[in-house]
């Protein structure tokens, strides 16, 4: 068994008006089918509104299933007494930086998710050390969250779950409110523990360019996966791309451009290596 | 007609020891009818400079005058000044609050003292100058999503009929396509109505592709100002400010370095493309 | 600016005051707190600061950051004096017009003004040396015997220190808001009370409707991070009384009792020289 499994999985969410009757359904997720192997870099790719964060909060056990059936390391995510398993299994971080550190300062913050499941406290402390120097953050320890950076304070996030000592960690679009450096930032600490400490990785984002490393990407669109496939074969289709609201790099951009004006350049360029080569190889 | 900055210095808590000089000796002339991006890494102090511009914080050191007139004069009409130079900030969180997007339109133009028919007039042609569905002028603003809350503040502060528009990361939070649709249709209202608009943000390519001039701010002060090509030249130094010029900056500036015989001022895709294209033919 | 506030506000650094159990420092908040009400004369009032000074010295937090919370509540003080001053009846020493500000006003109004500073002082010490976290551990294990009567101690805390966590960042939004809303021409500081309070709702709606989306966030992070009440917790930091902690309650206690003695010393000393 894959470490993630979903099936068929279908969410509804209902509108009501002030009577409580059923307005309008909204399909957030739309008969998914996804497989996530132990120790694979997986990204979901979609438009806000796409069904991508819906689907993160299923795999974390935030939410659960109208219909289908999904299995997070073995364990069945409708089932409540598996509930706390499954999210020190599967970790996650969300968006707004500010809106998941609990404490008023790094190191608590970071013991949270252990105190939580009852590790005792000379293991917490060894734990938070670890994860605190996972993601480079050691030195801020003893920091209030208010004084540092969004990319820092994602990073503490991250460690936060990574003191669960998970198998997987699910990024809900952790990059969407940092600036470009912030938002490297985070990218290569995720690349960093999956190649490094082996954790699953399960990345929700809508910027293209963050998803090239990936072994595999998801495309979202209306509760559907509508492409997948390796980073290269899903780059290659960059006029579906755009369909589904999503903005391909400059470089992918180029590449195609070029090609679709008779240029000999390969499909699915990733970076500006590949289109040079290519270029040069034209010549 | 423009915004002119002498010596302008901002610092936050002066005279204690936690002083921060967020702006350090500015002097900028924005001219009129100027289409800017103002670009800088996150406390480069480039919100702290459009905060000047409309009067919301006042420098601690230097003038400012628009239309030649020192805002700084004890006279000078502060609350006019703000309708004549709008603003509108990251998130539009932070001003929507009516009870239905309409309503809160007209908030700008009611404090401006006009009667509710005119408000209603001005209210109707900002969400209009937005593409705002009119479907959803009875909406609660609440309920909008990311795209269309934008273009509810956006309207929010064209209601009032400024001169001058500043957009501070207009385009946070939104999906690519979003941030295209919404920096799209700015440009277009800057195209239509001439007016100066001034986008800050903290990423190049979003700008490159609509702006004639860009401000680079970095540690407090304006690092470069120019034209993007002019600016872009200068992309091994905006890396070390942590700023990256767009991706099509590279690729030209690296293909000449391999002996393509391209320019390397190409700053968009379409000129980059119609470069490379050139040395095939 | 609103930003000034440092009430609440944990101050990293090395004494031995932050290294005290939260308990030590909770117990010497509230002896300190009732000394503060307990001293009466001049022998009293040389105690209580001869503790607020040794406190200040040995917590290493500099004096002006924690004046600088002082600045957001002098009008406060200005009008709490002035009442004091001006309505407390007893014999007139000086008058102006219908005003008069009696013997009694003077002393009343001298007490309570130093009183409320050193209430200010002396308990911002506490939260400038403790973290919310240490704060609410210390609360809840002083408080624990009230679970009996079924009061959630542990939620509670719990609330308290997010609370506490979140104060700077609400201060932080509210001034954005501000900004923005006068941007569109909002005007929060003339005419009178109806059209100031009308100018808030332009405020607070966004406020309220962003620190509930906070929440709301907050608690979906809370229980990805297993959160599950204060059942089978354990903690990162147990509280643990160290040597330091047997110093505290030593001073706290012979303070108490100075402060005790001070009203049954000063009459005598006075009789003695014979006031």
């Amino acid at each position: 068994m894959s470490f993630i499994e979903a099936k068929q999985l279908v969410r509804e969410f209902f509108r009501r008006d002030e009577e409580g009757n059923i307005e309008g359904v909204q399909v957030a997720l739309d008969h998914v089918d996804l497989n996530v192997e132990q120790g694979q870099f997986i990204s979901i790719l979609g438009h806000n509104g796409s069904g991508k964060s819906t689907l993160a909060k299923h795999i974390n056990a935030l939410l659960s299933a109208s219909e289908g059936t999904l299995y997070v390391d073995g364990k069945d995510t409708a089932d409540p007494m598996n509930q706390l398993a499954i999210r020190q299994s599967a970790g996650m971080v969300f968006q707004n930086p500010d809106n998941q550190i609990i404490a008023s300062v790094v190191e608590e913050d970071v013991g949270f998710g252990p105190e939580n499941i009852g590790v005792p406290s000379d293991e917490i402390w060894q734990r938070v050390e670890y994860a605190l120097k996972s993601v480079g953050m050691w030195k801020y320890r003893t920091h209030s969250p208010n004084k540092l950076s969004g990319g820092q304070k994602q990073r503490v996030a991250i460690a936060g779950v990574m003191a669960m000592e998970p198998k997987c960690i699910i990024l809900d679009e952790p990059t969407a409110m940092l600036d470009p450096n912030g938002r490297k930032e985070v990218i290569r600490v995720a690349h960093e523990l999956n190649e490094k400490k082996g954790v699953t990785i399960i990345l929700i984002t809508h910027y293209m360019e963050e998803v090239v490393g990936s072994d595999r990407v998801f495309v979202m669109d209306h509760g559907k996966v509508v492409l997948s496939g390796t980073p290269r074969e899903v780059f290659s289709q960059v006029d579906v791309l755009q369909k589904y609201r999503l903005a391909v790099p400059q470089a992918t951009k180029l590449a195609w451009e070029l090609q679709q004006a008779g240029l000999a350049i390969p499909s699915g360029i990733l970076d500006r290596e590949e289109l040079l080569e290519a270029l040069k190889a034209c010549r | 007609m423009s915004i002119k900055l002498e010596n302008v210095t901002y610092q936050y808590s002066p005279d204690t020891a936690y002083a921060i000089t967020a702006l350090d000796h500015v002097n900028l002339e924005l001219r009129d009818g100027e289409f800017i991006g103002i670009i800088g890494h996150t406390g480069s102090g480039k919100s702290t400079l459009v905060q000047h511009l409309n009067g919301l914080l006042k420098a601690t050191e230097g003038v400012i005058y628009y239309n030649g007139q020192n805002i700084y004069d004890k006279d000078y009409d502060l609350k006019d000044l703000r309708t004549q130079v709008g603003m509108v900030f990251q998130y539009p969180e932070h001003q929507l609050f009516e009870t239905t997007v309409f309503e809160d339109v007209k908030f700008g133009p009611k404090n401006q003292g006009l009667d509710d028919k005119e408000a209603t007039l001005r209210a109707y042609e900002a969400l209009e100058k937005v593409h705002f569905p009119t479907d959803y002028f009875d909406q609660s603003p609440f309920d909008l999503s990311g795209g269309q809350k934008r273009r509810a503040a956006i309207a929010g502060v064209l209601a009032m009929k400024p001169a001058v528009l500043i957009l501070d990361e207009p385009t946070a939070g939104l999906d690519p396509k979003g941030r295209d649709e919404i920096l799209d249709m700015i440009a277009e209202m800057h195209k239509k109505s001439g007016n100066t608009v001034i986008l800050v943000s903290h990423s190049m390519e979003d700008v490159a592709n609509y702006v004639d001039r860009i401000i680079v701010m970095n540690d407090a002060r304006v690092a470069f100002d120019g034209a993007p090509k002019e600016v872009f030249r200068h992309y091994k130094e905006l890396e070390t400010m942590g700023l990256a010029a767009p991706e099509v900056t590279y690729i030209m500036q690296e293909l000449q370095a391999a002996g393509f015989p391209v320019s390397v001022d190409a700053t968009t895709i379409q000129e980059a493309k119609e470069e490379i294209l050139k040395v095939f033919r | 600016m609103l930003r000034d506030i440092t009430l609440g506000q944990y101050y990293p650094t090395d004494s031995h005051v932050h290294e005290m159990d939260p308990r030590t420092k909770l117990f010497g908040t509230l002896i300190y707190i009732i000394a503060l009400f307990l001293f009466n004369n001049v022998l009293g009032w040389l105690v209580v600061t001869g503790f607020l000074i040794l406190a200040i010295h040995t917590c290493k937090v500099p004096l002006s950051y924690m004046v600088k919370g002082l600045k957001a509540i002098v009008m406060l003080l200005l009008i709490a004096a002035a009442f004091n001053l001006f309505l407390t009846s007893g014999t007139p020493i000086f008058t102006i017009g219908p005003l008069s500000i009696s013997d009694v006003g003077l002393r009343n109004a001298g007490l309570m003004t130093i009183r409320m500073i050193y209430l200010i002082v002396g308990t911002s010490i506490m939260t400038l040396t403790t973290t919310p976290n240490q704060l609410t551990d210390g609360l809840e294990r002083s408080l624990h015997f009230l679970n009996r009567v079924h009061i959630p101690v542990h939620e509670i805390a719990m609330m308290m220190s997010i609370a506490l966590r979140f104060i700077p960042i609400l201060i932080e939004e509210t001034d954005k808001i501000m900004k923005a809303q006068m941007a569109r021409g909002a005007d929060f500081e003339s005419g009178g009370i109806i059209k100031r309070a009308k100018a808030m709702v332009p405020l607070l709606v966004p406020l309220f409707v962003s620190a509930f989306r906070r929440a709301n966030d907050l608690a979906l992070a809370m229980e990805a991070r297993c959160y599950h009440g204060g059942e089978g917790r354990t903690k990162m930091k147990p509280l643990q009384y160290h040597g330091v902690d047997r110093v505290g309650y030593l001073v706290i206690f012979i303070f108490l009792v100075l402060v005790i003695a001070s009203r049954i010393v000063y009459p005598m000393l006075m009789g003695l020289i014979g006031v």
